[in-house]
This record gives C-alpha cells, sequence and structure tokens, in this order.
C-alpha cells in the first residue's frame, strides 16, 4: 500500500485542470487589467502580471509538494497546524504590518504574507478533525459549541485585525455544519435574519413589524394549529419584533461608518458616486460596457485606462466582464459552478469523513469567496475585500487556495485507501 | 448515522446553482438588456474636446482690424473626476480663494458630475503657462485654448458690439450652442454671429482615470475640423470713428457720417460711449453691470435709437414735397414780419421777402409755414387731408418713421404721423394750421440721427440713398451685402434738389445760420436745426455734405441739452469731422481746442 507509483495516481484531473485553467484565466485577466504597452512580456518581474506568473509557479509546486506528503500528516496534525496558524494570527497582531487599514500583514523581505489567508485550511483542517470524531454530534449541544469555537477563534483574530472581510468568510462553514447534520432550521434562521435584516433597513422598521404582525394575524385566523401553538406563535412574533428594532440599533451603532456606507449603497439607500460607491459605479461600468461578446482581448477602456480600482485584485473580475461580455461572463459562471459541484460530487464519494468534511469546507470557502466577490462587482453584495480565488493578484491567496484545494485533492486519490 | 444527512448536498448543491443562476441573470441584464453603461463607459474614456475657430475679424473700410482676436484658456472641471489635490495651491494658481473654488465647484457639479463645463474662464497666455506646468496635478480639470476679441483702437463699442457666454434661451433655440460658449450680444458681433462663429471643430480623445490623454478615438474618425469665421469689411473710418468720440467727449449726443454714393457709415457715434475691451474677459459681468447702472447711459445707442423732432432741419423736407407737389417753385417769395409773425415767429433777422434759397439760408420760420400751408391747401387735392397724405407718402420714401432694417441692431423707426392719427387726434377736424408745427419740424414728427443723416445723403445724392449699412462686404471685399445694392430712390425729382443745395450751401458760408460750420476749400452745404426740449436745454442739430458736387461725406450731429441754436455746437462738429475726413488732420486747432474743452453734460 504505501508503494505508490506516482504522485497522479488516482488524481481527479478535473479538479486539476480546473485549477490549471483557473490560473491560466486569472493570470490573462491580470495582464490585460495593468497591461503595459512598453512591457508586454508576460514574464515581465517588473510588472504585476509577472510577478503573478512566479506566484503561479511556486504554487504549482506547492501542489506537487502536498501531492508528495504522505496524507496522513493532515488528519493526525490537523490541530496541530490551526495551533500554529492561530499563533499566527495572534502575531500578526503584534508584528504586523499595516496596509489599507488592516493589520493582517507580514512583512518578510520584500514579501508580505497574509496569516488570515492560510487560517482558512487550516481551521478547515481542524473542523474536519473534530466533526468526523465519532463521538460528536452536531445534534448535541456540547459538539455545536466546539465547532463553533473553532470556527469563532479565527473569526475574532481576523476580526481585530480590522479585516471585515476575511473573517466573514467563515460564515461559510456553516454549509459544512448543515451537510454534517447542524438543524436546518438554523440555515432558514440565518437566512430569515438576513432577509428581515435587509428589509428593515430598506423599507423602515415600521413597516417591516406591520407586515409581520399582518402575516401574524392572518395566521391566527386562518389556521387551527397556530391557535393551539398561541404561545409559540406570539413569543416568535415577540422575538422579530425586538430583532427588527435590534437592527437599527445595531446599523447605527455597532457598524462601522464605511461598512454602513457600503450596505446603504448596495440597499440603494444612498448613491455616493465618488465616494463609496465609485467603486462599484465604475466596476457595473466596466462589466456592463462588456456586452454581449465583449471589447476583445486588451481593449477594454475601462479596466486599461484605471477607472476600476483594485482591477487586479478584489475586482479583478471586471476585467473579465469588460473584454469577454456576457459569453466570456457566463462561461466563467458555468466553470466556477461546475467546479464546485465537482467539489461536492468528489466529497460525497469520500469513504472517510473526514476528508468529506474537508472537501466541504474547500467547496463551502470557494462557494463563499465567488459569491461576494462577484457579487460585489457586479452590485449584488456589498463591497467585502475578498479575492477571487484563482484570478486576483497576489501571492498569499494563490497559495492558500491552492493548499486548501491540493490538500483535499491528495486527500481524494487516497479515497479507497482512506478510511 | 451520519450517512442520513447525504441527501442534505443536493440543498447545498441547490444553492450554488440558485446564486449561480440569479448571477447569470443579473450579468445578462447589465451586459445585454441595459445599455447606459456602455454610455457611461464611453463617457469615462472619451472626452469630447471642441475646437473653437477663430471668430471673424472686423475691418474699416481702410483694412485697419478694428476687432481681432487674441488667444486665452478656459479652465474646464469634470466634477467626479475631480481627486485628491492640493486645492490651496491649485487656488493660489488660478488666482482664486478657497471659497470660490467651492461655489464654483459646487456649480460644476449641480450642471453635472459627469460632463466637463466651465470652471474659470479666459486666463491669459501668461496666466495659464504657471498652471500648465501643475495641470496634471489636479484630476478632473483640464485647459482648453480659446479666443477672445481684441479691440486694437478703443472705439466703436456699440457698433461693434460684444460677445458674451450663452443664455439658456440662446442655447435652446440654437442647437449649435453648449453651455460656455460665446455669442454676439449686441451690434455687428450679434447681427452677424452666423458668419462671424465659423464651425467648431470636434475632436474624441482617449483619456484614462486622471485625465490624461491617451490618444485619439478611433484614429480620429470622428473628429470633425474648424473653420474660421468670416471677416466682416465695414464702411466705418476707425479715424474718423475715433475723432468723433473725441469731440462728443463730455457731450451728450449722437454723430452718424455716411458715404452718400453707398450708404456706407463712415462714423456712428453715440455719447457717452465706452472702451469695447470693458467687455471682455474675466471682469465682463462686472463691467456690464456698471455700464447698465451708469446715469448717462453709455448702453444705450442714441445714434440709432433716440429719437428728436428734427426741428429746423425737416424744413429741406418740406421744401422738398413743396417743389415736387408744385406747392412753390424756386421762384415763389414770401414775406417774413420777423418776431411778429403769425401762427410762427421768426428767430432770425434778415430780408423779406425771401426765396427758397434764402429762406433756408435764414431758416425762417414764416416761410416754411407757409411752403408747409401751400401744401397741405394745395388745389391737386380735393382737400387738406388728401394733400397730407400725398406729403406723408412722399416724406415717407425718404426712410422716416421705419427701420432702414440694414444691419443695424435695435433701431428706433421714429415717427412720421400718419392722416389716420390726426383723424382720430382732432376727430377728423384738422387742417394745416392745426398741424403747423410740422412746417418747422416740431410736433408729433420723431427722427434718430442716423434717419437725419440720411436725409442729408438723399439731398447730397440729389434723389436716392441705399439704407445706411455698417458692412458692406463678407468673407472677401467683392462679396457685398444686401445693404450694399439695396438701391432706393425717393419720391422727389432730382431737379428739384438743385434750389435746395444752393440755400444750404448759403447755409455754412458767412452769413448763413452755421457759419462755423465752413471750411476753405471745401463747399459745404448743411442746415441747422433746434430741437425743442422740454426738460432742459435745446438740443442743438446740424446736417451737412460735402463736398456740394459729388458729395463724399453727409453727417448728421446732435448736441443734446448745448442750448441755442445748431450752429452753435453742431456745425462746428460737423466741420470738423469733415476737415478730418478730408485732410486727415486738424489745421483749425483753435476751433478744435473749444470744442475738445466744452463740456455740456447737465450737471
Amino acid at each position: 500500500m504505501r508503494e505508490r507509483k506516482s504522485i497522479f495516481h488516482n488524481l481527479d484531473w478535473y479538479l486539476v485542470g480546473f485549477y490549471l485553467l483557473f490560473v491560466f484565466m486569472g493570470l490573462i485577466s491580470i495582464y490585460a487589467a495593468v497591461y503595459n504597452p512598453e512591457s508586454p512580456s508576460i514574464l515581465d518581474r517588473s510588472q504585476l502580471y509577472g510577478i503573478q506568473f512566479v506566484w503561479i509557479m511556486s504554487s504549482l509546486l506547492l501542489a506537487t509538494i502536498i501531492l508528495m506528503l504522505d496524507v496522513k500528516i493532515f488528519s493526525s496534525f490537523s490541530y496541530l497546524i490551526y495551533g500554529v496558524s492561530m499563533l499566527m494570527l495572534i502575531l500578526v497582531l503584534l508584528f504586523g504590518k499595516v496596509i489599507s487599514g488592516s493589520k493582517s500583514w507580514f512583512h518578510i523581505g520584500g514579501a508580505s504574507l497574509q496569516p488570515a489567508e492560510f487560517a482558512k485550511f487550516a481551521t478547515n483542517l481542524a473542523l474536519a478533525s473534530f466533526l468526523s470524531n465519532l463521538d460528536n454530534n452536531l445534534k448535541t449541544a456540547k459538539t455545536v459549541f466546539i465547532a463553533g469555537f473553532i470556527l469563532l477563534i479565527p473569526t475574532a483574530l481576523i476580526l481585530l485585525q480590522n479585516d471585515t472581510g476575511s473573517a466573514i468568510v467563515y460564515v461559510s462553514f456553516i454549509l459544512v455544519l448543515y451537510r454534517e447534520g447542524f438543524s436546518g432550521n438554523f440555515l432558514i434562521l440565518g437566512f430569515v435574519t438576513a432577509i428581515l435584516f435587509v428589509f428593515t433597513l430598506m423599507v423602515g422598521k415600521y413597516l417591516v413589524l406591520g407586515i409581520i404582525a399582518a402575516i401574524t394575524i392572518v395566521l391566527f385566523l386562518i389556521t387551527q394549529k397556530a391557535r393551539k401553538n398561541l404561545f409559540t406563535l406570539f413569543g416568535l412574533f415577540a422575538v422579530i419584533v425586538a430583532f427588527v428594532f435590534s437592527v437599527d440599533y445595531a446599523f447605527e451603532n455597532i457598524l462601522q461608518d464605511h461598512q454602513k456606507e457600503r450596505i446603504e449603497i448596495l440597499l440603494g439607500k444612498k448613491t455616493d458616486l465618488k465616494g463609496a460607491g465609485y467603486n462599484v459605479h465604475q466596476s457595473l461600468i466596466a462589466i456592463g460596457s462588456g456586452g454581449f461578446a465583449g471589447k476583445g482581448f486588451l481593449q477594454g477602456t475601462q479596466t486599461k485606462y484605471k477607472f476600476v480600482p483594485e482591477q487586479s485584485t478584489d475586482f479583478i473580475f471586471c476585467t473579465v466582464g469588460e473584454e469577454w461580455g456576457f459569453l466570456g461572463s457566463s462561461l466563467f459562471v458555468f466553470l466556477y459552478l461546475g467546479f464546485l459541484v465537482r467539489l461536492l460530487y468528489a466529497a460525497e464519494r469520500q469513504r472517510s469523513a473526514f476528508s468529506r468534511i474537508y472537501g466541504y469546507g474547500v467547496a463551502s470557502i470557494l462557494f463563499f469567496h465567488m459569491a461576494v466577490n462577484v457579487g460585489m462587482t457586479i452590485g449584488l453584495a456589498p463591497v467585502i475585500g475578498i479575492p477571487l480565488p484563482f484570478f486576483s493578484y497576489g501571492g498569499s491567496s494563490l497559495w492558500a487556495f491552492t493548499i486548501l484545494l491540493f490538500i483535499f485533492i491528495k486527500m481524494d486519490s487516497y479515497r479507497l485507501e482512506l478510511l | 448515522m451520519k450517512s442520513n444527512y447525504s441527501k442534505r448536498k443536493y440543498v447545498i448543491i441547490s444553492i450554488f446553482l440558485v446564486i449561480g443562476l440569479v448571477y447569470l441573470l443579473r450579468l445578462f441584464y447589465i451586459q445585454v438588456i441595459e445599455d447606459k453603461y456602455i454610455l457611461s463607459a464611453q463617457n469615462n474614456v472619451i472626452r469630447k474636446e471642441t475646437i473653437y475657430p477663430s471668430r471673424g475679424l472686423i475691418l474699416d473700410r481702410n483694412g485697419k482690424v478694428m476687432v481681432a482676436n487674441h488667444v486665452v484658456y478656459d479652465i474646464l472641471i469634470t466634477p467626479n473626476q475631480v481627486g485628491r489635490m492640493d486645492t490651496l495651491r491649485f487656488c493660489n494658481l488660478l488666482d482664486i480663494t478657497k471659497v470660490q473654488f467651492i461655489e464654483l465647484y459646487k456649480k460644476a457639479r449641480k450642471y453635472s458630475p459627469y460632463k466637463a463645463s466651465l470652471f474659470v474662464g479666459q486666463l491669459s497666455k501668461e496666466d495659464f503657462a504657471y498652471l500648465q506646468e501643475s495641470l496634471h496635478e489636479f484630476p478632473g480639470f483640464f485647459s482648453q485654448k480659446r479666443t477672445l476679441r481684441y479691440y486694437p483702437y478703443p472705439i466703436g463699442a456699440l457698433n461693434l458690439g460684444d460677445i458674451g457666454e450663452v443664455n439658456q434661451r440662446e442655447i435652446d433655440r440654437d442647437n449649435y450652442y453648449s453651455s460656455g460658449d460665446y455669442i454676439g450680444k449686441n451690434g455687428l458681433e450679434r447681427f452677424y454671429e452666423q458668419e462671424l462663429r465659423g464651425q467648431k471643430g470636434i475632436e474624441f480623445v482617449m483619456v484614462d482615470v486622471f485625465n490624461r490623454k491617451k490618444g485619439s478615438y478611433k484614429e480620429g474618425k470622428y473628429d470633425t475640423l474648424a473653420h474660421p469665421g468670416k471677416n466682416l469689411f465695414t464702411g466705418l473710418d476707425a479715424e474718423l470713428q475715433a475723432y468723433g468720440e473725441l469731440l462728443m467727449h463730455n457731450k451728450l449726443g449722437s454723430i452718424v457720417a455716411l458715404e452718400p454714393s453707398t450708404g456706407e457709415i463712415l462714423a456712428l457715434i453715440s455719447s457717452p460711449t465706452y472702451d469695447p475691451a470693458l467687455l471682455v474677459g474675466r471682469k465682463r459681468g462686472e463691467n456690464f453691470n456698471k455700464l447698465l447702472n451708469d446715469s448717462l447711459k453709455p448702453l444705450y445707442n442714441r445714434a440709432l435709437m433716440a429719437t428728436y423732432p428734427p426741428g429746423s432741419t425737416f424744413k429741406m423736407v418740406n421744401a422738398l414735397v413743396a417743389l415736387q407737389e408744385n406747392a412753390i417753385t424756386p421762384d415763389t417769395y414770401f414775406s417774413c414780419q420777423g418776431k411778429s409773425s403769425q401762427p410762427i415767429k421768426c428767430t432770425h433777422n434778415h430780408m423779406t421777402p425771401l426765396s427758397l434759397e434764402n429762406g433756408i439760408q435764414q431758416s425762417c420760420n414764416p416761410f416754411f409755414w407757409q411752403t408747409f400751408r401751400n401744401i397741405l391747401n394745395n388745389p391737386r387735392y380735393r382737400n387738406s387731408h388728401d394733400a397730407y397724405e400725398a406729403w406723408y407718402n412722399i416724406v415717407k420714401s425718404f426712410g422716416l418713421g421705419e427701420k432702414f432694417n440694414s444691419d443695424l441692431m435695435f433701431e428706433s423707426a421714429g415717427n412720421i404721423p400718419s392722416k389716420a392719427y390726426y383723424d382720430k387726434a382732432y376727430n377728423g377736424q384738422w387742417n394745416a394750421m392745426t398741424v403747423r408745427s410740422l412746417a418747422i419740424g416740431q410736433g408729433e414728427i420723431l427722427i434718430t440721427p442716423i434717419q437725419l443723416a440720411n436725409m442729408a445723403a438723399i439731398i447730397a445724392n440729389r434723389g436716392f440713398y441705399y439704407p445706411p449699412h455698417l458692412v458692406r462686404a463678407i468673407h472677401t471685399r467683392e462679396n457685398l451685402t444686401k445693404s450694399a445694392t439695396n438701391k432706393k430712390t425717393v419720391s422727389v425729382d432730382r431737379r428739384h434738389f438743385y434750389p435746395l443745395i444752393e440755400g444750404m450751401e448759403k447755409v455754412a458760408k458767412v452769413g448763413g445760420t452755421a457759419s462755423r460750420a465752413s471750411m476753405d476749400s471745401i463747399v459745404v452745404c448743411g442746415k441747422t436745426g433746434t430741437v425743442q426740449n422740454p426738460h432742459g436745454r435745446d438740443h442743438s442739430v446740424f446736417i451737412a455734405f460735402a463736398p456740394k458736387d459729388n458729395p463724399k461725406i453727409a453727417i448728421a450731429v446732435i448736441v443734446e441739452n448745448a442750448g441755442d441754436y445748431g450752429g452753435t455746437w453742431a456745425a462746428p462738429i460737423t466741420s470738423l469731422m469733415m476737415e478730418k475726413y478730408f485732410y486727415r488732420e486738424i489745421r483749425r486747432k483753435e476751433k478744435e481746442k473749444q470744442i475738445l474743452e466744452a463740456d455740456l453734460i447737465p450737471k
């Protein structure tokens, strides 16, 4: 069993293929976004695309190394890896460098490293390790509590770095918990909460309360069951009322000004095309002006002339939308969905719960990143600065996502042996 | 029993797919259905730069440039491209305060956050030179070159007119204009706006987010060239205009000098006047308000708009009508009882009885009363009303009581009372006696200075005129304007002018009412007038032409509140104007000094 023919044995070539395709598409997009006619070589290391090429090459090396490692390392050392990762998050708080308001970067030599990116796969490993233990059952409060604790530590530490975007990513683990038996009601509760939150801010609390009261009365009048459960019905009503009132309070007092602004702009309550709304507005212009077939490679005027900020990192999707049009961006969405579905498929075929949970974690994290990142460029999500996996410029995120994915690919190639 | 939950994968896949589908729909909407983003994208990168053509020049009859162009720079702003910058330094470079900066910014933003609009206009080449070097440090601001009017001589302000920024009404009326463009507001600039303005050109350039030019859009496929405006060749004599303005300094009134054979205006002076340069550049608005509120009304073009009873100068028209209607002949003598004449007394001492020639020389009121009475009591007509109608028609043929409609802005028509007017005023019961004031150019009759000058030109031409006009040709000297070829003949035969002109010659000689108008070698024919002014001292009027044969100039001069008779002030001014026109220099320095020193503005 130990004698493996090659690291490529039993490898899921679909996932590897998707990975290589995305990394390549990302490089092309970065090239187009920051294209400098004086340095047209994609390998020119004085340009962002040249640097990204180096990151890609090193990521491939990293992926190869992961594939060569003993697969048992990940399950055995999952808590250790988690612990080291959390330590890094603490260290960066103490010794990190502040970049655009967030104290989340280590500056070593000429390179910058963002521990929060690496905390994702570490947390995923720890969670998978914990939940795969047969003693733990998400129906019990204790398990839920500990699982929540595993997630809360990195979330809190990253929040302390003032990197809200990276912290919010941990919300995505709710899908993993759900898959492993966590009550679906919480998923619904989360959904309802989000809807109530948005509606309260959009139309005002009194209108929302009116609607809720109306629904309660109608339920009371038309259903027998509701009348029997009078206590539950009105208890629920009271909770909702309290929540609606707290939304206003939370919005006004807990959120920071720039966060409030981003939410208000997303909800259309405020337009500030020069300030906080500028990014989204320009991003919409870039993508929208791509039209059906796009403007063509290197022909995107909005990105080329730098109207879209952060165009190589958080707003990289604009380049895709502008230069390749609806054809290109819908192809992107299809490819990404295909990738995610393939991940779920691969996760489900694992014999080991650890691998399966880890696989779900990978899919959830990548999905959340894609949904928020693309959503923000097309005005469907608030501006949260998180990268588009494999596309956005940046070494830390590319390395971290490569590690995240290839640990699973490694596990998957051992799916028949791991239990 | 964890496998129980394996069905939950469908829920999770569904969430993925639903989000994916929502995103696809959204992308389809913004990329395929909604096209506002394409427009916004073009607004972002394509900047339409207007290439302003140089405005046509205005030249005088000797080819001297009276209105020229010089280059200035406008600073434009695209508010939503304004970024982080050293505002204080920018204000210093533009020489504005921070408060003004904020105000201007707000104004531009109100106009449009995306579209460029004027921020600060008309920086001189020198001022702009400093700013130009660092303009790239101020995102959202860019410069545009344009030309501004420049006046080599500080004269002829009201004739030449001025240009100013278009207002909303003008933009609505003609879509050639857009906010910040300039348009002729008065005078020739306004009348010949279409010819002077030329054709704007458009250049599309690609810019980046910092508004740096990145090249032309589609290799200039959509660019259009600017066509310069056409030059105006006027009949004005810049030197004469300048001299006239000088003579009228500290006086209220007008001088109009025409070339009789062509109707070209040699000089058109309304006093007080102003330096046309006052209405150019950044101080335009401020200066305009000052002029507008000046109690002496320098913006009011008296030469075209002020109407006066013509006084004795009108006697010549009456004489011509009488001769044409055979109501008198050159040999008709009328008597004058001097100050005891009825119903109009004479103001001069002279022989009696007297003929037309002497009647004109002496401006004898009784002579012209009797002439006028003969016109209205002409046996040719059934009654005096019909005779009046005949008088009226001939008078109108002199271009009186109506506008010339050549190229003069804001003319007044003046007034020649019609038969219907008197029928109404006197209930149909009126006769020569009732309207006797007309005999000596008083009463309801009102004439503008330019009409008066044209009257002199008609007499000089012995019966025809071209409507007085400023511009003789456009674009080339040969391309004559309509006014320059619009010859009109009056309803008085040529032969009737000769006896009149003999009388006018005597006016300007020693013994005439305007001996002050005399010159040594050129025979001047003239006629004085005094306009009764119920508000103050009488106005002094003089019309003249010279030389007697083949006249080159016809003039009307009105000096308001000058008192006395036309001969006192108006005649010597006329004489000096003629001397200037014929000799280009003034030898009668004493006479000139007397006029220049006179201050006739009522205090």
